[in-house]
């Protein structure tokens, strides 16, 4: 397989993957720690991918959506942005908006 | 390797003459910076190609030069 066969079929089988710095439970980088608590916070679960476990993704994923910044969040398939745009979405609610459109927010 | 100020809101400006740009230089070194740019002719686009716009403005530099920037952008409707 290919990585962006890879990357494609991980998007595609989860609801919200996080490619990461790190993990969502030991963050290595300020960026990628804080869409974790972002969305920890909104209370979705997510599939978080180590970029520095796996450099071949690192560098894949980067071509994969022509964005050149690690963490990068995808929900349903979509990438949705990087820090700056997850935080900036949250804020303005608009994230939690779209997991909602996305029926990905967890039932209450 | 740092960048004035002055010469990243001179790059900016004449690649988005339009726009109105806010830039910061967050830590004072000329190294981490925020900028916000509003500028009609991103209406219609969504925020990740609004931001491919810029990053591609600043692709000569960005990474380089610029080492680290926040970046905040929207159309002026």
């Amino acid at each position: 397989m290919t990585n962006f066969e890879q990357i494609q079929k991980t998007i595609s089988e989860n609801d919200i993957v996080l490619y990461m710095k790190g993990t969502k439970d030991f963050p290595q980088c300020g960026f990628s720690a804080m869409v974790v608590k972002i969305l920890k916070n909104i209370g979705v679960d997510f599939v978080d991918i180590n970029v520095l476990a796996t450099p071949e993704i690192r560098q894949g994923i980067k071509d994969f959506s022509d964005w050149p910044t690690i963490p990068q969040l995808y929900i349903k398939g979509e990438f949705v942005g990087g820090c700056d745009i997850v935080k900036e979405m949250s804020q303005s609610g608009e994230l939690q908006q779209f997991l909602e459109e996305k029926k990905c927010l967890p039932s209450k | 390797m740092p960048i004035a100020k002055e010469k990243l809101e001179k790059i900016l400006t004449e690649k988005f003459p339009q726009a109105r740009i806010k830039v910061i230089d967050l830590a004072g070194d000329n190294d981490h910076y925020s900028v916000a740019i509003s500028d009609k002719i991103f209406s219609g686009k969504t925020r990740i190609e609004q931001h491919k716009m810029v990053n591609e403005a600043l692709k000569e530099i960005l990474g380089d030069t610029l080492h680290a920037m926040q970046l905040k952008t929207s159309s002026n409707d």
